[in-house]
């Protein structure tokens, strides 16, 4: 046989460029992985999902070792030797196991994280511990102890576990090394072999070999040896061909080697034992001779694989019948930058502005005269309003995506407490925008892990109140409005008003018996409240609370908390659905336009001097409702310049993190929905406001911070 | 002559992507499928002049696939390499069994892998 000259063009191939689909396809994989696992009844395993798991660490495997991510591969091959056996029933699936397991999907995200920074090889992590305690389960040593890290197991484990040659001690592999067994044949003088053997001690670095039939060939005059080395096969067989002819040689995978030994004679082709194969080598080989090959093809093949029959004689008619239509993958979804999602959003933000200046332009023109032009422009407004929705809803992502990495945590939560807690995902399907998902998943990881420490109480609490001792925590999203609501609610030991209140006056903070409950239940958030009699490792010292209020708050949403004691406590989340278009009033101060977010937007009420009532030095306040708001003047916040004072104007109510104070603005102009615009990107933050946005007139306006507007009315 | 086409069936995405390029920039026309009904769906009644297919699939593996295949009059004599990650006996009997042409072990680079077509596709 003639070896394939070598092909220049498949080494220009820079694997690189498929990195990016590789570490998707590994995290989408680590993900599923990870569901199955927690998903894993470990009494009764079901098949199924055992497959499905061995699929995702065979199918991260594959990539790693394709694209070179060694540990990555290593790591993934163990988990998987595991697997299999588990899937094959060999091994039974212990907890410990899908402990395990867990640990390795979360070294692997780490891994593969530090490869896609681009980590150099030299700070390529330690996994050996665990690649080694992996393969103790796998071996059956139910124990599993942590084994020391200098164990040589990993690097044996590495290669597929060379069972075949029990006579002599496992072989020890270097980095780039392989085992390779050899087998030489048929040989009239077996000894011929022997000058092979000695090629290894003629030329350094070329590998070590080993006899492993003990110097004697079979009956097929065959001779076997092993062979560790870093030379390629190519090289390999040029030099064996000054000894042997090529023919004669075979080099083949470890695991090989125990079947053939144990095959019958080459007196019966019809047997499907694995005979040695047309061609055969260490990373490929054929059933069946090739036509390149100079032997007949029809004795090499098995009878019991009569559609595996003839050679295959390509060349002959079959290229002659184009394949029609062979594209592509046809897919149902594609993967797209986010970037591009991004440029398309703020395209269609600019057309929302430039729609709205059309707009206005319009109005000034005869419907008469210009009824073409006005109905042109009815027709754009409504199409731009529908491209924007359809736009905005490629960056929705399910709430699914924040829920899936709740059921493992608490899953380690409740092991570290020594509680039972169980969790329940109501609306996974409910849609939020993607920049707000990844910004309210620390938060929610925060509320939850809050409920699972602080909430359920332990089960013999539990039972000793009449309740099961399995507590719940329950995750809830559902859109309401333009708003979504995430409640996190726990069947534990709700809030006591009383401890809070006295809490809160131990740390000095201006309570009063008259607050109501919202108010109390809200002073968990107030900075370095705890309410935990001891503090935990879990959910720390309390602090924590406050950051997730602001970095709610920070997102435009709002949260409050419901509980009854000894029922358990709710906390509900409220969000705009995305922070690139809000719906907004526009108010007016002298010459200058702000936008308030409708969703605070209480009511607007008219002014006169008389409702005003001074407090302290410099303080406002006015009655609305039986009820004294403070009050805040934009004119005077803003220092906006005023050509003339005027008298009375208008005050809207807003209402923020439970509070509501009242803002005096001159005009009303309209509710309208405004792009965002950042103005830390495109300035520098200004306190009391939380953006820009451009009107229809080309005007910049300030979007208010009622946040923070509340808070500093308030304090 | 119309340019040889092959079947690429694995379920990985990566290596699919790798696989199709690699032959898509040597000429071959690509059809690509994520598992094993998935090919049987997008060859329909077309022919191919190679199938390269993975063997470890959700839904119909490569070696039901290749069964599948071999009992149709028009890939009798098709060639069929099962890229797989494991070279035991045990699969390269059973991919003999299902009529497989072949095996090639994974990670292979596209270097080794046009080299392998090039035995089982002659020009």
């Amino acid at each position: 046989m003639s070896e394939t000259q070598s092909q220049d063009n498949g080494g220009a191939f820079d694997l690189s460029q498929f990195h990016g689909v590789f570490f998707e396809e590994a995290g989408e994989n680590l993900a599923n992985m990870e569901t199955l696992l927690l998903e894993l009844d470990v009494d009764s395993a079901d098949d199924e999902a055992l497959n499905a798991i061995f699929r995702c660490a065979h199918s991260i495997k594959g990539g790693a070792a394709t694209f070179g991510f060694q540990d990555v591969a290593d790591l993934t091959h163990v988990m998987e030797t595991l697997l299999d056996k588990l899937r094959r029933h060999e091994l039974t699936a212990t907890i410990g196991m899908v402990d395990t397991l867990l640990e390795s999907g979360d070294v692997l995200r780490h891994l593969l994280s530090r490869h896609q920074a681009g980590a150099a090889e030299h700070e390529a992590l330690d996994c050996s511990e665990l690649v080694a305690r992996i393969g103790a389960l796998a071996h059956g040593s139910a124990a599993a102890a942590p084994v020391p890290p200098s164990a040589p197991a990993p690097a044996a484990a590495v290669v597929a576990a060379p069972v075949a040659v029990p006579a002599l001690p496992e072989p020890v592999l270097a980095e780039g090394e392989r085992l390779i067994e050899l087998a030489i044949g048929p040989l009239e003088r077996p000894d011929t072999a022997d000058h092979l053997a000695e090629l290894f001690t003629e030329i350094p670095g070329l590998g070590r070999i080993e006899a492993t039939d003990g110097g004697q060939a079979d009956a097929e005059g065959m001779r076997r040896f092993r062979v560790i080395t870093s030379t390629p096969d190519s090289d390999l067989l040029d030099l064996f061909s000054f000894h042997v002819d090529r023919e004669q040689v075979r080099l083949g995978a470890p695991a090989a080697a125990a079947a053939p030994a144990a095959s019958p004679a080459p007196a019966a082709p019809a047997a499907p034992a694995p005979k040695a194969a047309a061609v055969e080598n260490a990373d490929y080989g054929f059933f069946v001779d090739l036509p390149s090959e100079a032997a007949p093809a029809a004795s090499a093949t098995a009878a019991t694989a009569p559609a595996a029959a003839p050679a295959p004689k390509p060349a002959a008619k079959a290229g002659d019948r184009p394949a029609t239509g062979a594209t592509a993958l046809e897919s149902t979804s594609i993967r797209v930058p986010i970037e591009k999602v991004d440029q398309l959003i703020n395209l269609v933000g600019e057309l929302v502005i430039t729609q709205a200046m059309l707009a206005q332009t319009g109005q000034a023109l005869d419907p008469v005269v210009h009824q073409g032009m006005a109905t042109g422009l009815t027709d754009l407004e409504r199409n731009t309003r529908m491209l924007q929705e359809a736009v905005m809803a490629i960056r929705m992502i399910p709430m699914a995506v924040v829920f899936n990495r709740f059921p493992r945590m608490l899953r380690d939560l409740a092991g570290k407490l020594g509680k039972q807690v169980e969790l329940q995902t109501i609306g996974e399907d409910t849609e939020l925008d993607k920049g707000l998902i990844e910004k309210i998943t620390d938060p929610l990881t925060h509320l939850v892990r809050n409920a699972a420490d602080h909430g359920i109480e332990m089960p013999e609490v539990r039972i000793a109140a009449g309740k099961p001792a399995l507590g719940t925590v329950t995750l809830a999203a559902a859109h309401q409005g333009g708003s979504i609501v995430i409640e996190v609610r726990d069947d534990g030991r709700g809030l006591n008003r009383d401890k809070l209140l006295k809490k809160a006056i131990e740390r000095g903070l201006p309570v009063s018996d008259q607050m109501t409950d919202q108010e109390v239940y809200g002073l968990i958030f107030e900075p370095g409240f705890s309410t935990a009699a001891e503090v935990t490792d879990v959910s720390g010292r309390g602090v924590g609370m406050d950051v997730v209020k602001r970095n709610i708050a920070s997102l435009g949403g709002s949260v409050e908390i419901d509980s009854t004691e000894g029922r358990g406590m709710r906390v509900s989340v409220r969000l705009p659905l995305t922070l690139a278009i809000m719906d907004g009033m526009s108010v007016g101060v002298a010459e200058e336009t702000y936008i308030v977010p409708l969703a605070s937007v209480v009511e607007s009420i008219h002014l006169s001097a008389g409702d005003i009532k001074s407090v302290g030095g410099t303080g406002r306040v006015v009655e609305v409702r039986n009820e004294y708001l403070p009050l805040l003047a934009l004119d005077e916040l803003f220092a906006v310049p005023r050509k003339e004072p005027v008298s009375g104007g208008i005050m809207i109510v807003v209402e923020a993190e439970g509070g509501r104070i009242a803002l005096i603005v001159d005009e009303l102009i309209g509710q309208h929905q405004v792009v965002v615009k950042n103005l830390e990107a495109n300035y520098r933050k200004v306190p009391g406001v939380s953006g820009a946005t451009i009107l229809g007139d080309g005007q910049v306006a300030l979007i208010l911070d009622v946040s923070w507007l509340v808070r500093r009315a308030r304090h | 002559m119309a340019m040889r086409s092959i079947l690429a069936v694995d379920d990985s995405a990566s290596m699919r992507q790798m696989v199709s390029f690699t032959l898509r920039s040597s000429g071959y026309d690509v059809i690509e499928a994520v598992d094993g009904q998935d090919a049987l769906d997008k060859l329909g009644d077309k022919q191919v002049d190679l199938v390269l297919t993975d063997q470890n699939m959700p839904r119909m593996d490569g070696l039901t696939l290749i069964k599948q295949l071999r009992v149709q009059e028009r890939f009798k004599r098709t060639p069929i390499l099962v890229l797989t990650t494991e070279s035991s006996d045990e699969m390269k009997q059973a991919g003999r069994a299902a009529g497989a042409t072949g095996w090639m072990v994974k990670p292979f680079d596209p270097a080794r892998l046009l080299e392998v077509i090039g035995k089982v596709l002659p020009q």
